[in-house]
């Protein structure tokens, strides 16, 4: 079984007495180890998709099976429990808490995690994640004494702090000027391609979409085009499925 | 561990907004201090209060007799003459639970020495054992009188401080003559200060003197007239038919001249005295003391088993009691004071707490996607509402404690710690950050988190 199976998976909204079908049934299936873009216009359901994906929301209907578990029914608890574990996010605007230092940023899902680390256990993690994003030398720094591409660096640290499997990226780059965006996305390459995490990022941004393996792109809550990208980069991979 | 990282990370994010903080927990600062303050004086004002009672004697009972009734009309307390020297000496020896008893008569009239003169609040007709039931045996200056001075009804007295004051201008009126109702009474002591007691009344505007020479030389002096205007008036009240108003009692006998009086007194049918004061053993044999004195001038006074009590026993317990419950009453009624301005400081906790969810919405958007659940996010805005609230318990005690000092130093008020107040302070402060947090984490912890991420 694949690393995410989605099987008929739709979502309707209840506006009042009107239905609103965003998803009108999706199945696909995700190995360990892609770079995928998820793309699409606005309202086409793509945001819808990803917050399933993400373990936020459930669908209406369909399966969905994130590590050989089916999750379309679980609690909310249960799935609060499997994001602190398997899932990393990644915003668009960050969302750093203010006034608190970078170390303790990144630290901060640790204190839901069901492994207790001591208080040093957590600040060594922490400070070792911010490491790996090339920011060793900023751990006390508050986030407003950051460029922008060092919070989204900060905040990547901190979805990766509980190591999970998969990482999620809503517009990553969309809060970001062209250099530092290159910047993020390179570390994303290199996570994938060096620890093996799945990254699926939304995004409409055609030169974010070019560094995937492969983009996926829904229209109007169906997927229209599932295709290997034609970078250098997923040339290198030797393509996906 | 979790808890103790869940208490930082409020108190982390209290350190963010310091001065809303601040102004937030004025209202629990200041409802614990006044809780603490309350408390403390309180504490103070009673035991001040017993000390005052039991330097006063606190196992002296009062007797005196009953209230005399006529036509469904009755008079009070003292207004029938039922108590006799000889009560007095059959309670000393026969009830156990009493330590010493004396009768008193009292009476009411001018002192006077030289060209000064003084009216004495108290003026007792007792026997030496007064000095002792009310715990005054030590003399400031000469020596009490004795029984045999009560027996032969000698005319010496002793005399209180003001008295002193007030008649000899600071010389010692040990030996001296002064003239009570124009009978001559030679000082032999004076008695030591006691100040006022906690009626204010003071003390030491007594004058003692034998029972018998108050109640046969100077109120007692004939058996129709007990007051001195009376006599005097009728003396010169011609009885006629003009008088639209006879006001006078009338007297059936010539009238004798207060020399007559001075030198044959005539006998009263039976001597009766006003009071009597015993002293219990201790105050523990007070209620003992009470019921072998019920029973023996029961016994005495020739009642049967359905006819009231023609005498009353009062106990400083009682007053004491009382006293202590008017204090606490008042301690309970600052305190419900006190305690509405802790609730109106958790309802400013809850208003700031719900503003504060409000504003971080985000951030509880995001702690819900790296897997916080609704139970932690719960957790932390309550450990928060409880950090603020203890933080402001804690400003109060010091608050508290601080105004209550200041009390004892500028307005000689007595005060007393009481850690239970502390702990009650600290008990009720959490309480408030619990009761008042309650709502405001409860909603932060239903938040969707996708709604709440988006949230501008």
């Amino acid at each position: 079984m694949e690393l995410i199976e989605l099987h008929g998976i739709e979502k309707t909204y209840q506006m009042g007495d009107i239905s609103v079908p965003v998803l009108k049934g999706i199945s696909l299936s995700i190995r360990q180890g892609e770079l995928i873009a998820l793309t699409g216009s606005s309202g086409s359901g793509k945001s819808t998709l990803m917050n399933i994906l993400g373990c936020l929301d459930r669908p209406t209907t369909g399966e969905y099976w994130l590590d050989s578990q089916e999750t379309s029914r679980l609690s909310s608890d249960e799935r609060a429990l499997l994001r602190n574990r398997k899932l990393g996010f990644v915003f668009q605007s960050f969302n750093l808490l203010a006034r608190t230092s970078a170390i303790e940023n990144v630290a901060m899902p640790l204190s839901y995690a069901a492994e207790n680390l001591s208080d040093r256990e957590a600040r060594g993690r922490a400070a070792e994640m911010l490491g790996r994003v090339g920011l060793a030398d900023r751990l006390d720094h508050y986030p407003s004494q950051l460029s922008g591409g060092q919070q989204q660096r900060v905040a990547i640290a901190r979805a990766l702090i509980n190591r999970p499997p998969v990482l999620f990226a809503d517009e990553p780059t969309g809060n970001l000027d062209s250099r530092t965006s290159e910047e993020v996305l390179q570390m994303f390459e290199r996570l994938n391609s060096e620890d093996g995490i799945t990254i699926i990022m939304v995004t409409h941004d055609p030169k974010v979409a070019g560094y995937a393996q492969r983009v996926i792109r829904i229209d109007d809550g169906l997927i229209q085009g599932d295709v290997p990208a034609a970078g250098p980069e997923s040339e290198a991979q030797g393509g996906a499925v | 561990m979790r808890v103790f990282t869940t208490a930082r990370t409020a108190f982390k994010a209290l350190r963010r907004n310091p001065m809303r903080a601040m102004l937030t927990t004025l209202g629990i600062v200041i409802g614990v201090g006044a809780v603490i303050a309350m408390m403390e004086i309180g504490a103070g004002s009673s035991s001040s209060l017993k000390k005052t009672i039991a330097s006063m004697g606190a196992n002296v009972l009062v007797i005196r007799p009953g209230t005399a009734s006529s036509g469904g009309i009755s008079f009070g307390v003292g207004t029938t003459t039922t108590l006799t020297p000889q009560d007095c000496q059959a309670i000393l020896r026969e009830c156990p639970a009493i330590h010493n008893a004396a009768p008193i008569v009292r009476a009411r009239t001018q002192v006077v020495y030289g060209n000064r003169n003084w009216v004495p609040n108290t003026m007792y007709g007792t026997t030496p054992a007064f000095l002792d039931v009310q715990d005054w045996s030590i003399l400031a200056e000469g020596e009490p009188f004795s029984d045999r001075d009560v027996l032969n009804g000698n005319r010496v007295c002793l005399l209180g401080q003001t008295l002193v004051r007030e008649l000899f201008e600071g010389e010692s009126p040990v030996g001296k003559e002064i003239r009570i109702k124009n009978i001559s009474f030679r000082v032999i002591g004076v008695l030591t200060p006691k100040g006022a007691n906690m009626m204010g009344q003071d003390q030491d505007d007594v004058i003692l003197a034998p029972w018998t020479t108050i109640k046969y030389r100077v109120t007692g002096s004939s058996l129709s007239t007990t007051n001195q205007s009376a006599s005097t008036a009728a003396t010169d009240t011609v009885n006629t038919l003009s008088n639209l108003y006879p006001a006078d009692q009338i007297s059936l006998y010539p009238e004798r001249s207060s020399v007559q009086q001075a030198d044959n007194p005539m006998p009263v049918r039976f001597a009766n005295i006003e009071s009597i004061m015993a002293a219990a053993n201790n105050a523990g044999e007070i209620s003992l003391a009470i019921e072998q004195m019920t029973a023996l001038l029961r016994e005495r006074h020739h009642l049967r088993a359905d006819e009231p009590d023609d005498f009353s026993i009062r106990d400083m317990a009682e007053l004491t009691k009382t006293l202590s419950t008017t204090t606490t009453l008042m301690t309970n009624l600052l305190l419900a004071v006190a305690m509405i301005s802790l609730v109106v400081g958790g309802v400013g906790i809850m208003n700031i707490m719900l503003v504060s969810v409000t504003e971080r919405t985000r951030e509880i958007g995001l702690r819900m996607a790296v897997g916080a659940r609704g139970r932690d996010i719960l957790q932390q805005f309550l450990v928060e509402a409880v950090v603020l609230c203890l933080t402001g318990g804690a400003m109060g005690i010091v608050l508290g404690h601080g105004g209550s000092l200041l009390v004892q130093l500028l307005l000689k008020w007595p005060v007393e710690t009481s850690p239970a107040a502390i702990a009650t302070a600290v008990l009720v402060s959490a309480g408030v950050g619990i009761i008042f947090g309650f709502y405001p984490a409860w909603k932060a912890s239903r938040f969707d988190p996708i709604e709440a991420l988006r949230f501008e």
